[in-house]
C-alpha cells in the first residue's frame, strides 16, 4: 500500500520549499548568514520565524563563522539546528564545519552550490562543497525540488538518529536549482511528526548533568578520536537508507543511496550528482531512442561514499563518463572520477574511466553535453586509454 | 613479519572508549593530582597573616582553601600546588615563603 | 511540452511572468517550471526568463534555447537581444508593441508568427504603472492556450495580495480579450 501524500503540488521557489521543509521539521534554532544563491532559503525562515508561523529562535549572525559557532552552541544545548550557505561563506565558515561531526552534533546545513571566488563568481558548480570534502559531515546531493524539499526533513531524521549523531549537508545547485520553480508536494505536518519527532538527547549541554565538549586531544587521543568519528561516519549508511525508506513508507517517495537510470546491458554510464543530472536523464531518453546503450548512475549519497552501491550500479559497463564540477588544480582530473577510480581499481573487470568537467562557473550544461561526453568516453575507452580528463567546451 | 614490529603507542586511549562527540565528565582535574610538579612550597607564618585572602584569590590553580573565622587563614593543598610562587609575591604582608624542597 | 522565453528589462517583470505562469499551470494540474537567467539583478537591464510547462514531468534543466513562443515585455530589448534566437519553426512572438506587425517585422527582420499587444497603454491605464507582466501574461495564456482568467486568478492574489490583485485580474484580461495575431 502507498501511503502517498493526498496534498496539491505548489508552484514554490525551491528555496522557499526548502524554508518551508525547515518548518515541518520544526528547527528550533536557525542561525545564518545570507550569500547568494542560498540567502532566500534563510530569508524565508526569518519571515516565519517573524511571522509567528515557525517557534524558532532565528540568530541573525555577523558571519558564517558565526552562525556555525552558534549552530554547534544550540546543538550541543538540544535544540534541532538548521543552517544554510554557499560558496565563500562555506569556506568562511570551514573552520567550524570540521569540529561539528567531531563533537556529534547533529546539525543540518544547506549548501546551495556555487563557485569559489577568483574570478568572482556567484554561479553554481561544485568547488564550495568539495573545497570542504573531508569535514567529516554526512553529505546528499538533492537532484530536483521535490528531493531537495524532502531531504530537508530526512536530513534531521538522518542526523538525530542515536546510532549516527552526525551532521547533514544537504547540496543543492545554487540557481539551477535554488532559483526554479517547479512544482512541489509538501508532506502533511501531522505525518512529518510522525516521520520526525522531537528532538531528545542525553549528548547535550546539561546543569544538571554537566560534560565538557570541544576538548583538546593530544598524540594519545587524536588518532583514536578521528578512527572513531569515521568509524561512526562510515557506520551511518544503514541508518540513511532506513531513513528513507521509512520515509517511503509514510510519503510514498522512495530514495535510494546510489540512483540508476535505463542501465540495464548499458555499455557506457554517465556517473553525476545533483540536478544537471535530470537534464542527463534526458539525453540518455535521446541516445537511448538512438540505439545507444547508455545509462546514468547518480551519487545521492557521497558521504559516506556508497562504495558497493556504486560498484553494484556500475555492474558490467565497459566505459564510465564520470561528471565532476570542480577540479583539483595541479592533479590530473576531479574529485570525483578520481575516487570512482580508486574504488574501482582493484576490480577484475573494471571500466575505462573518462573524467568530464562540465557547468563551471554557471555555464550551462545542455543536453548535448553529455551526448558529447558518452562519444568521448567511448571513443578514448575503446584504445584502451586511461586517465582521460577534459574541460567540456574550454574555449582555448 | 610485520606482527613483531610495535607501532602501539604508550598510553594511548582505545578506539572503543573514545565517548560519544569526545566529551568529559567535569571535575576530572581533581584526579590529576600536580603536587609533585612542585620546586618549592609555600609555607605560611600565621604570626604576621592578617587572612586577606589574596593568596586564595591570586593563586591560578585554586589550592588554596579558606580554614574559616576560628582559623582566620588559608591553607595550600598540597596535592595540587605546583609551587608557582604567585601567593609568595602578591601577599601584602610578605608571609609566605616558598621554601625548595627536599628531594 | 512548451517551452517560452520572457525578454523584458528589470523591474518589468518578466522573471514575475514566467514564475506566475509556472504557478498557474502547476494549480490548473499541469507540470511546469519556471527560472531567470541568473545574474546580478539591476533596474533597467535586459532580463531573460524561462518557462517550460507540460502534461509530464519535466527533467530538462537546460535554458530555454529553441522556445515554441517568444514574449517580449519591452519592444526597446529587440534593439539589443536577438530576441527571436532559436524560435522553432512555426513559433509564435508575443511583443508588447503599438506598432503595426508589419513595421516590426521589417524593422527587425522577424520571420515567425507576430502577435502584438498595446500592453503599455493597458498597464498605464489599469495599473497606473509601466509594468506589463501581467498584461503580456494575459496576452500569453490566450495566445497559447496555457491559461485562462479563472486559473490565475489564485496565483495573482497570492503574489499580489488584495489591494493590488483585482487590477492586475483586470490587467491579465484586457490582454487575454484583445490581443492580435497574425492570421
Amino acid at each position: 500500500m502507498k501511503a502517498a501524500d493526498s496534498a496539491k503540488p505548489v508552484g514554490i521557489e525551491v528555496s522557499l520549499a526548502i524554508a518551508e521543509a525547515v518548518k515541518l521539521a520544526e528547527a528550533e534554532v536557525v542561525a545564518a548568514y545570507p550569500i547568494t544563491p542560498q540567502t532566500h532559503i534563510v530569508e524565508h525562515l526569518s519571515d516565519l520565524v517573524a511571522n509567528g508561523e515557525l517557534n524558532a529562535e532565528y540568530v541573525p549572525v555577523e558571519s558564517e563563522q558565526s552562525a556555525m559557532s552558534a549552530c554547534m552552541g544550540s546543538s550541543a544545548a538540544g535544540a534541532r539546528t538548521f543552517t544554510a550557505t554557499s560558496s565563500q561563506g562555506l569556506i568562511y565558515m570551514a573552520e567550524m564545519v570540521f569540529i561539528a561531526p567531531m563533537m556529534r552534533l547533529p546539525i543540518v546545513m544547506a549548501v546551495a552550490n556555487r563557485a569559489i571566488s577568483a574570478p568572482l563568481n556567484i554561479w553554481n558548480d561544485h568547488s564550495d562543497v568539495m573545497s570542504i570534502r573531508d569535514c567529516g559531515w554526512i553529505q546528499i546531493f538533492a537532484e530536483n525540488g521535490q528531493e531537495a524539499t524532502d531531504m530537508s526533513i530526512i536530513s534531521f531524521r538522518i542526523a538525530e538518529d542515536k546510532n549516527v549523531m552526525m551532521p547533514v549537508i544537504l547540496n543543492l545547485d545554487g540557481f539551477t536549482l535554488s532559483h526554479f520553480i517547479e512544482p512541489i508536494l509538501f508532506p502533511e505536518q501531522d505525518k512529518v511528526r510522525q516521520y520526525l519527532p522531537p528532538y531528545v538527547t542525553d549528548h547535550k549541554l546539561d546543569v544538571k548533568k554537566p560534560m565538557s565538549m570541544g576538548l583538546l586531544g593530544g598524540p594519545e587521543y587524536f588518532t583514536e578520536a578521528k578512527k572513531a568519528a569515521n568509524d561512526a561516519l562510515l557506520a551511518s549508511k544503514p541508518y540513511v537508507t532506513k531513513a528513507f525508506d521509512e520515509f517511503a513508507k509514510i510519503f510514498g517517495r522512495q530514495y535510494k543511496l546510489v540512483e540508476s537510470y535505463r542501465t540495464e546491458d548499458a555499455e557506457t554510464i554517465i556517473v553525476s550528482m545533483g540536478s544537471i543530472s535530470e537534464t542527463a536523464m534526458v539525453a540518455v531518453d535521446e541516445m537511448r531512442a538512438a540505439g545507444e546503450k547508455v545509462g546514468l548512475v547518480r551519487l545521492r549519497l557521497w558521504r559516506p561514499f556508497p562504495v558497493e552501491e556504486l560498484r553494484a550500479a556500475i555492474g558490467g559497463a565497459k566505459y564510465l563518463a564520470v561528471v565532476d564540477r570542480h577540479f583539483t588544480p595541479g592533479f590530473p582530473e576531479g574529485p570525483v572520477a578520481t575516487e570512482i577510480r580508486a574504488l574501482m581499481y582493484h576490480e577484475e573487470n573494471r571500466p575505462r574511466i573518462s573524467n568530464f568537467l562540465l557547468g563551471l562557473g554557471g555555464r550551462d550544461v545542455p543536453r548535448n553535453h553529455f551526448q558529447y561526453i558518452v562519444e568521448r568516453a567511448k571513443e578514448i575507452g575503446s584504445t584502451g586509454r586511461q586517465g582521460h580528463f577534459e574541460m567540456v567546451g574550454v574555449n582555448e | 613479519m610485520s606482527k613483531k614490529i610495535n607501532v602501539t603507542v604508550e598510553g594511548a586511549v582505545k578506539v572503543k572508549d573514545i565517548p560519544l562527540g569526545f566529551t568529559a565528565q567535569p571535575g576530572t582535574t581533581k584526579n590529576f593530582k600536580t603536587g609533585d610538579w612542585r620546586s618549592a612550597r609555600p609555607v605560611l607564618d600565621r604570626e604576621k597573616c592578617v587572612y586577606c585572602g589574596f593568596c586564595y584569590i591570586y593563586c591560578p590553580d585554586g589550592v588554596y582553601q579558606d580554614m574559616g573565622a576560628e582559623e582566620k587563614y588559608y591553607k595550600a593543598d598540597l596535592d595540587y600546588c605546583k609551587g608557582c610562587g604567585v601567593c609568595a609575591q602578591e601577599c601584602p604582608k610578605k608571609c609566605i615563603q616558598m621554601v625548595v624542597e627536599e628531594v | 511540452m512548451i517551452e517560452i522565453r520572457f525578454h523584458g528589462r528589470g523591474g518589468q517583470g518578466a522573471v514575475t511572468s514566467a514564475e506566475l505562469m509556472a504557478q498557474t499551470a502547476i494549480g490548473s494540474g499541469k507540470y511546469a517550471q519556471a527560472f531567470p537567467s541568473f545574474g546580478p539583478e539591476r533596474r533597467g537591464a535586459p532580463v531573460t526568463a524561462f518557462l517550460r510547462i507540460s502534461d509530464e514531468p519535466i527533467r530538462i534543466r537546460e535554458k530555454v534555447y529553441n522556445p515554441d513562443v517568444v514574449v517580449v515585455l519591452d519592444p526597446s530589448v529587440m534593439s539589443v537581444t536577438k530576441v527571436d534566437a532559436g524560435l522553432k519553426d512555426g513559433g509564435l512572438m508575443i511583443i508588447n508593441s503599438a506598432h503595426p506587425v508589419e513595421s516590426i517585422r521589417q524593422q527587425h527582420g522577424f520571420t515567425q508568427k507576430i502577435a502584438t499587444i498595446d500592453a503599455l497603454t493597458i498597464a498605464l491605464e489599469v495599473l497606473r504603472v509601466p509594468i506589463t507582466n501581467t498584461v503580456m501574461m494575459g496576452a500569453l495564456s490566450k495566445a497559447c492556450g496555457v491559461a485562462t482568467p479563472d486559473q490565475v486568478r489564485e496565483p495573482l492574489m497570492n503574489r499580489f495580495g488584495p489591494a493590488l490583485a483585482p487590477k492586475n485580474q483586470e490587467a491579465f484580461e484586457r490582454a487575454y480579450n484583445s490581443i492580435k495575431a497574425e492570421g
